[in-house]
């Protein structure tokens, strides 16, 4: 970048000139020697944490993968008292809602990743994307307050008594309006993934070449085909990367889902119905955990957490890099 | 078309309105003098406030932010400086992999590793925060240094300035907003968190200033509140909420105020 360039240089040149002993550092050998082992440290302390995590998720929940195996995470049964350990509700738990989370996500994300990248005005796209992203910033405690006291009323009141009206012949959408449920862990969780989706999304969608959408535009194509063909074809995969981060993001999310699921551990068809998901068995249970086999259990819940975390942003991660060729996706923005 | 585009940035924008819009109302008809001074008082009585908890905060990111603002930096200058190898790649990965890791299974392992044994404390709070700031300080930072052109890394050692002087007093002070960019995303990231602190600082209704104790937070403390059957604590709940939500969009926008000004430049 030519522009700043020069100005930079200035102060540098500056800089040298104030400090004296710039010419007598033949000897920092051995000072570069300590100043690069104790950078290259910190980069191996990043290594070293994460495997610290996985050896501590590892150990500590040896005793319930020897006591049962696979069949923990087929198991419907979670019974602390009796010691019986079967993962399954909390596992149905997390994948619905992150799955609602990405239905009702992923259209409004794309829709204004698009707005904001190929119809809205130049002097809008700044606050717009700035607006969207302080989403990002709310914590998640305060999302679940809000939830609480706004969205599951609202739920309770409108929303469920109409879909149960409309829709309740498929069987999703039966059974009491508490409010409190699945449903609303899904629409919470939309929320908060949002703005990772869209903001990756504009950015994929940004580095689609001009000429592009020119030479669509020349065939005779009208702006909707120009987008659809010229534009969203071209960043698909990156688009598809930036979906699978925020389904990163709803797997792991813990607190707001914790205060509107229900906590339940059962599986119903009912999206009405209340749940559980293996964050928030973690939130609930874990500082109470009596006995060594049940706090195991619930170390091997955050184990799979873990894994499956890592996995599908590993996968993320690769799909984004393929369109946008190196330049980090910024999921955590 | 257009028309659905400009529908799903409708939809998309009235919760956030709502939530900010709901939380400012609710918060500023329950922020007081008390609120902001005294401790939470026992279960059934009125009045009463955050004052412990905002402290415990303060804390609790204070510990967060000393370990894992250097240890950031401090890997995000190996990425940038000596990183063009294949262990650079793996930490490269690793840190990516790192950012992904929900914040509830690092407060299992902050508990397995400093709680168990030893008791609930701010420091275990701190540390379990620090591990999330991290993959954000080193992949800004990697980025704002790989920024800085080469030639006045060569100019520098040109000059006879040592590999170390150049890198610290030259690319790393040109970087500089760039830098605090990340370090703030980083903070405002951490701030909010709740699911690391539930079995590592646990929360505490007295003052503390001690490292080693158990330690009140904002974010604990409304997520106690706002499961709790009563009024006023839905109250105080807002109230610390909106306290929050003021943090962290002041370091939001001063991010936003940073980048602005450019990469360049000392700040």
């Amino acid at each position: 970048m030519p522009g700043p360039q020069p100005v930079a240089a200035a102060k540098v040149s500056a800089n040298a000139v104030q400090s004296k002993p710039l010419l007598q550092t033949a000897g920092g050998e051995g000072a570069d020697r300590v100043f690069k082992s104790a950078i290259t440290a910190c980069g191996l302390a990043v290594l070293g944490v994460l495997v610290l995590i996985v050896y501590e998720l590892v150990s500590s929940s040896r005793l319930t993968w020897h006591a049962f195996g696979f069949k923990f995470f087929a198991g419907t049964d979670w019974n602390p008292v009796s010691e019986q350990f079967g993962a399954l509700p909390f596992i149905f738990g997390t994948l619905v809602s992150s799955l609602l989370a990405l239905v009702i996500a992923v259209p409004l994300s794309v829709g204004v990743a698009v707005f904001t990248t190929e119809m809205c005005p130049k002097a809008m796209r700044g606050p717009l994307s700035f607006f969207v992203e302080l989403l990002a910033a709310i914590p998640s405690v305060i999302y679940g307050l809000w939830a609480i006291f706004v969205l599951v009323p609202i739920l309770s009141g409108y929303v469920q008594p109409f879909l149960a009206k409309t829709l309740g012949w498929t069987g999703l959408f039966e059974g009491p309006p508490y409010g409190i449920g699945m449903l609303a862990a899904g629409v919470v969780l939309a929320i908060m993934i949002i703005p990772i989706i869209s903001s990756i999304s504009r950015e994929v969608l940004m580095v689609v070449p001009q000429h592009q959408r020119e030479g669509v535009l020349a065939l005779g194509a009208t702006r909707w085909e120009m987008i659809r063909v010229g534009v969203l074809r071209n960043a698909r995969a990156g688009i598809v990367g930036g979906i699978i981060l925020g389904l990163g993001r709803a797997l792991g999310e813990t607190i707001a889902v914790t205060m509107v699921i229900g906590n339940r551990p059962e599986i119903a068809k009912s999206l009405f119905a209340p749940g559980y998901t293996m964050a928030s068995v973690l939130a609930n249970e874990f500082s109470e955990a009596t006995g060594d086999v049940y706090l195991s259990a619930l170390v091997e819940i955050g184990l799979a957490l873990f894994l499956v975390t890592i996995i599908v942003n590993a996968l993320a991660q690769l799909l984004v890099w393929t369109v946008t060729r190196g330049q980090p996706a910024r999921g955590n923005v | 078309m257009t028309g659905a585009a400009v529908l799903t940035v409708v939809i998309v924008l009235v919760p956030l309105v709502a939530i900010f819009g709901y939380v400012v109302y609710r918060g500023v008809g329950a922020i007081n003098w008390a609120f902001l001074t005294q401790t939470p008082k026992p279960v059934g009585e009125a009045g009463g406030g955050m004052a412990n908890a905002i402290v415990g905060s303060a804390l609790i990111l204070g510990i967060a932010s000393l370990v894992g603002v250097p240890f950031g930096i401090g890997a995000g200058i190996y990425l940038a400086e000596f990183g063009r190898n294949r262990l650079g790649s793996v930490i490269r990965f690793t840190s990516d992999v790192l950012s992904g890791v929900p914040s509830i299974v690092i407060g299992i392992v902050a508990w397995s590793i400093l709680v168990r044994g030893r008791g609930f404390s701010a420091l275990a709070g701190g540390l379990a925060l620090a591990i999330m700031m991290v993959p954000t300080i080193t992949r800004t930072t990697e980025e704002m240094l790989l920024l800085v052109p080469q030639a006045l890394r060569e100019a520098a050692y040109g000059l006879g300035v040592s590999r170390w002087r150049t890198t610290l007093s030259i690319v790393l002070r040109t970087a500089t907003s760039g830098v605090i960019t990340g370090v703030m995303l980083a903070f405002a990231r951490i701030a909010g968190e709740t699911a690391p602190l539930l079995f590592t600082a646990l929360g505490n209704t007295f003052w503390n200033l001690r490292y080693n104790q158990p330690t009140a937070a904002l974010p604990l403390q409304i997520y106690v509140y706002a499961n709790s059957p009563y009024d006023d604590w839905h109250r105080q709940a807002w109230a610390g909420s909106l306290v929050l939500i003021v943090l962290i969009v002041t370091a939001v926008a001063a991010v936003r105020y940073a980048v602005r000004r450019g990469s360049f430049g000392t700040a």
